[in-house]
Order: C-alpha cells, then sequence, then structure tokens
C-alpha cells in the first residue's frame, strides 16, 4: 500500500449554533468538503470564496485550531483533533500559518526577532543564542533577509513587505510541509503582492512546502495555483487544475466570480457594469440538493 | 478654464511636528499642481505612505494640526464662484460641505452610528444642506434610494442589520444624496468581495452620469482604477510623477514606476512570470535627492540623483516626471528576475 496523503480532509462539516435557547439557529459554515494533498507533489492549493464562504474555517480547522463537527481530518495518516501535548507540538511545527495582516500579527512593543526565536525556541528545542540563530538566520535567507537586517527591529521599524516576509520566515523556522496562509496579499500594495506570491512558488518549487492559499483574488489564484477549490456558503461548487478551471468556470457561480474580476480590456473606457449577481441561483437550498459530480479535464462540479 | 471644477497649484502641505525641540517635517504633498474637470472621474494611484490620503485630507479641507498647508492653493469653483479651500474660513466650508463637497469613506461602519437608525444619519447629514421641509426631504432620500437600488426600507435597519456592500451603497446614498458637484472616494471598495465589489463601482459610477458630478478616486488597487476612471495620476513619494487618460496609462505609460505597475498586474489566461518591486518607498521625513523614485529606478542615471524631474506635459494631455521618459525600460530589468535560493 503507498504512504498516506500528507493531508487527507475528509466529509468535513462545521456547524456553528448561535443565538440562545428560544431562538437557537444553526450555520452550516463548511459542508462535505473532501480533497487530499499528496506527500510527493508539493503544489499551491488554492481556496477561493467571498467572506462567509467558509474558507478561514476550513483553514482554522486544517491547523487544528477548530474541531469539525463531523469527518475527518488526517495529517499523514493520523487524525488531527486527537493530538495532544508534544505529539500536537509536533504536528504543529509541520503545518504553519501565515496571516492576513502583517502589521497586526507582530506585537508593535516587542523586536521583530523576538517572536522568531520564540518559534525556534518552542519548535526546535533551541536553548542557547546560537542554536536559535542559525535556523533563524536561515529562514530570513529564504524569504530574502537576513538575521542582521531585523535584529533588534521593532515592527514599525520595517515595511510592510519586509514585515510580510518575517511573517514567512518565522513559519519557515520549524521546515513544515504545509503553510496555511489566509488571505496573505489583501492588505498589501499592488507591487508588493505579486513579491509574496513569486515567493510562494519559490518555496514551492526550491523547498517542496506545499501552500494551502486562501484568497478571493482570482487573478493571484490563477498566476500560482495548480490546484484549487471554488467554495460558496461553505460548499465546494467546483474544484480541480486551477488554470482550466479559471479559463473556462462551468458552475453559475464560479462563472459569477469570473465576470466580477475586473479586466484590463477596456481600460480608461468607463464601461463597467453591474455583476449579475441577481440571475445566479445563490440560494442555500440549490446547493444543499447538488452533488459534486466529475467532467471534463479532471474537474469535479456541483450540479443541481 | 470653465470646464474645472478644481485647480491646484503649487500645494504643499507638511506634517510639521516638534518633539523636545527637534523639529521634523513630514513632506506629504510636495508641490502638486492638478485639475479636475467637471463630469469625470480621476483617479489617484500610488502605495501605502505615498501621501494619497493626505493629500485628499487637503482637497476635504479637513486640515487639522500638525498637518498644514505651506504653500499653494486649493481652488474649487461651484456655481462659477471660486473658492480657496486652502484659506477659507471654517464657516464658509461649512457652507460647501456635503451640498457641494462630498465624501465617500472606505470603513462604512465608521461613517453610520451604530446604535441609530440609518434613517437618523441621513437627517444628520442631509438635512440642513438640503434645505427642504420635512416631507419633501423624505421624498428626495427615498426618490435617490431608488435609483441606487435600494428599499426604502434600509432606512429604518440599524446599520449592523446590512451586509457589508448594502452598507456601502447606503454610504454612497448618503454621499450623493445632496446632489453634490464634487465627491471624493477614499478606498471604497477595498474591503469588499470580488462581486459587491464590481456591483458597488457599477453603481458609483452610474451616479457619477446621472448627476454629472466630478469624483475623485483613491486606491491602490489599479484593476479598479481601470475600469472605473477617465484620467489617473500616479502618486509616488509625495509627488505626481505620471497623469493621463486612464487608457493612456494602461497602454503607453512613460514614467518607469507606473511601466513597472502595470507589468505587474496579474491577469487571467496571463502565465508569464510578474515583477515584483525590490526595495521599499522612501521615508517622506527624509525624501532622497532628486528623483524620489531612482534608488528603485532599473534606468537611473547620475543626472536623477541630483536634479528634481518636473511634471512636463506631452501630447495628449499625458503628463509625465521623468528624465529617462522615453528610453526603452529593458525587459530583464523591468522582470527583475529573481536569483534561486541558495
Amino acid at each position: 500500500m503507498s504512504a498516506p496523503p500528507l493531508l487527507d480532509v475528509r466529509d468535513v462539516s462545521k456547524v456553528f449554533t448561535m443565538g440562545g435557547v428560544l431562538s437557537r439557529k444553526q450555520i452550516r459554515a463548511v459542508n462535505e468538503v473532501s480533497f487530499a494533498l499528496s506527500a510527493e507533489t508539493p503544489e499551491i492549493f488554492t481556496i477561493i470564496g467571498e467572506s462567509g464562504s467558509g474558507k478561514t474555517t476550513l483553514a482554522r480547522m486544517i491547523l487544528g485550531s477548530d474541531v469539525p463537527t463531523s469527518g475527518e481530518l488526517k495529517f499523514e495518516g493520523r487524525d488531527i483533533a486527537a493530538r495532544r501535548g508534544a505529539d500536537r507540538l509536533a504536528f504543529m511545527a509541520r503545518v504553519q500559518p501565515i496571516f492576513q495582516n502583517p502589521f497586526e500579527a507582530f506585537n508593535p512593543l516587542k523586536r521583530v526577532d523576538r517572536y522568531l526565536a520564540s518559534t525556534a525556541r518552542r519548535f526546535l528545542n533551541a536553548r542557547t543564542e546560537a542554536e536559535m540563530e542559525g535556523p533563524m538566520d536561515e529562514a530570513l535567507h529564504h524569504v530574502g533577509l537576513s538575521l542582521k537586517e531585523v535584529k533588534g527591529r521593532f515592527p514599525h521599524e520595517l515595511s510592510g513587505g519586509q514585515l510580510q516576509r518575517t511573517a514567512i520566515a518565522r513559519a519557515l523556522i520549524s521546515k513544515p510541509s504545509v503553510i496555511v496562509a489566509d488571505e496573505p496579499v489583501s492588505m498589501v500594495d499592488a507591487s508588493l503582492r505579486m513579491a509574496i506570491v513569486n515567493l510562494f512558488k519559490r518555496l514551492r518549487d526550491e523547498l517542496g512546502v506545499t501552500i494551502i492559499y486562501i484568497t478571493h483574488d482570482l487573478a493571484t489564484a490563477y498566476y500560482i495555483s495548480d490546484r484549487i477549490i471554488i467554495m460558496q456558503k461553505g460548499h465546494v461548487v467546483e474544484m480541480g487544475p486551477a488554470r482550466p478551471i479559471l479559463d473556462a468556470p462551468q458552475h453559475p457561480y464560479s462563472q459569477l466570480l469570473k465576470r466580477s474580476v475586473l479586466s484590463f480590456d477596456d481600460a480608461g473606457r468607463g464601461l463597467i457594469t453591474r455583476s449579475g449577481r441577481e440571475e445566479v441561483d445563490t440560494s442555500a437550498e440549490a446547493l444543499v440538493k447538488g452533488r459534486l459530480e466529475p467532467a471534463e479535464d479532471g474537474r469535479l462540479v456541483r450540479v443541481g | 478654464m470653465a470646464d474645472d471644477i478644481l485647480t491646484v497649484e503649487g500645494l504643499k502641505a507638511y506634517y510639521q511636528m516638534n518633539y523636545f525641540g527637534v523639529e521634523r517635517e513630514v513632506r506629504a504633498v510636495d508641490d502638486v499642481t492638478m485639475r479636475v474637470m467637471a463630469n469625470e472621474i480621476y483617479g489617484i494611484a500610488g502605495e501605502s505612505s505615498s501621501g494619497k490620503t493626505s493629500f485628499i485630507k487637503v482637497l476635504a479641507a479637513a486640515i487639522r494640526p500638525p498637518f498644514r498647508i505651506v504653500d499653494g492653493r486649493v481652488t474649487y469653483r461651484f456655481n462659477g464662484k471660486p473658492i480657496d479651500v486652502a484659506h477659507a474660513g471654517e464657516d464658509e466650508i461649512a457652507k460647501i460641505r456635503w451640498k457641494h463637497l462630498s465624501y465617500i469613506m472606505q470603513g462604512s461602519m465608521s461613517v453610520l452610528n451604530p446604535v441609530r437608525r440609518v434613517r437618523s444619519t441621513f437627517e444628520d447629514f442631509a438635512f440642513r444642506p438640503m434645505g427642504l421641509k420635512r416631507d419633501a426631504f423624505w421624498e428626495a432620500v427615498e426618490a435617490h434610494l431608488a435609483r441606487l437600488h435600494l428599499e426604502p426600507g434600509v432606512l429604518r435597519a440599524y446599520p449592523h442589520e446590512l451586509s457589508g456592500g448594502m452598507r456601502q451603497r447606503v454610504t454612497i446614498a448618503l454621499a450623493t444624496v445632496c446632489r453634490p458637484e464634487f465627491i471624493i472616494a477614499d478606498e471604497p471598495t477595498t474591503a469588499l468581495d470580488v462581486v459587491v465589489q464590481k456591483d458597488v463601482l457599477a453603481m458609483i459610477r452610474e451616479v457619477q452620469q446621472a448627476l454629472g458630478s466630478s469624483v475623485v478616486f483613491v486606491t491602490h488597487d489599479m484593476s479598479v482604477h481601470a475600469n472605473i476612471t477617465d484620467r489617473l495620476a500616479i502618486v509616488y513619494a509625495g509627488r505626481i510623477v505620471e497623469e493621463a487618460p486612464t487608457r493612456t496609462i494602461f497602454t503607453a505609460a512613460r514614467h518607469p514606476y507606473t511601466r513597472h505597475l502595470v507589468a505587474s498586474l496579474p491577469r487571467i489566461g496571463d502565465t508569464s512570470p510578474k515583477p515584483s518591486l525590490e526595495g521599499r518607498p522612501p521615508s517622506l521625513a527624509e525624501p532622497p535627492a532628486g528623483c524620489r523614485f531612482h534608488p528603485r529606478c532599473p534606468i537611473a542615471v547620475e543626472r536623477c540623483r541630483r536634479e528634481v524631474p518636473v511634471l512636463e506635459e506631452r501630447p495628449g494631455g499625458h503628463r509625465v516626471a521623468c528624465f529617462r521618459a522615453d528610453e526603452a525600460l529593458p525587459a530583464e530589468k523591468i522582470l527583475n528576475v529573481e536569483e534561486p535560493l541558495s
């Protein structure tokens, strides 16, 4: 038998219960999502969706910060939610997060290198300064910085780009095999955005890190992704190879998303029109009834 | 010119601070000259800390210490009557605010009072400037909401009961209900999802066309500029480095910074490697001498380090501030191919 996949997500659902005793309301944030990431071929796996599509909840479950209501998430064949103590720490070293806003991820009153050192202490069991600084410097080199540049600096002394790179370096210290990046570029400027996504490509190609890239930006997703899943209200509506899907989406919701991407063909002509959201059936009933069916070029599309 | 609704001449606006006897000056807006014509959408693009927000603070006449105007004039012309907001008194500005000059902000939640219904926010902002009787006022408000495809029912809602896109539409309705001649829009769609963003942009365009107003639209997102603006100014470190009809910016930009911005845009269907600009935006407290872009510019020469290029007029309403504007940008330089990891 072949080795288990790196990450195996099977029929995962998450239900949040809101309200009090009398007005209890259940919200299905994630509904029966399944996919697997292979251990042999690192890839950029993109999860696309609007706010409320459940993409962040799914990311939290992959990181082990949330427990699914039903279904299983396995990392290297073992259930993520069941890991405790040292076992959980070992898992956390292998699956690392990067957050949306680099300015909020760092404590403004602490020096940036302290944040890196605490990661080295925790995951590499480094005790002396030399033991910590080796891996820190190496991780910073992977993102185009060096320890000399960030040592002793406070977050406000670094530019947004340097901070987001430092946040990525921090995630690399424990030599993870998966990085979960939740909207890592939505808060940064255009030129910086490309620096970050180019960096993800290099991490995949040269360090063999699989990146789960969560975004609502279809253009960067097209640029770097190997596979994508498109989510709507907690349901996967289309998944498979990234470029064929984004070139010719089949599910009405994926088509709506693609139509809404601002193009440059008519730059300056002022021809912008509405998205036509009203014509697409975005009701939850249509989604619940539908199921994912295989279509051409290896993609799955939800049909009603 | 009769067609201009706003003329900015030689505007310098600095943050001047004095800590323990040490003077510090941040030149957020440094020698800006531009004009906005009637019935057009004028875009301002730039990175964060390029001074674009400071610039629109001046345009909105919202200048508070330590920010102050050092030099220049900012003249609006409403009903043929000029008013220089850089030097006008508070009461003169209060007369034009909201009725002639209004503002669409980024965070809709910070405009709408969270503990009061939308109705009372409309009353607070618009009742006095519109100068109508109560019944006529609500009739006008409802007619305006209908223009933005909003039900009159939103007036009874509290802000938290509305979705993000709906709230942003309400703030647009609020900013345009007095039919102002001039609207300043500061990143109004940055926090929105793609589908909602497109609807909100289309709506801003529709309202602008219907009212014939002028809009100054600020965002760092070039794809938004491509779709909504008529003319576009690129701001770098407190200065306009290039200004042209939007189409020209996307097809025939001349400033190396603009050319880089346009070349780095990811597009669906395009898999070619995209460049990223190295370095960081300069500090506005100690901007580099000469052209402020020269430390990051791939084709800078000695002259760029010494002299400040002026914004020169070219044919087709195109202005560029660059000594090297006619030089070709070698592909390998603009692509800035990164070295492999060691």
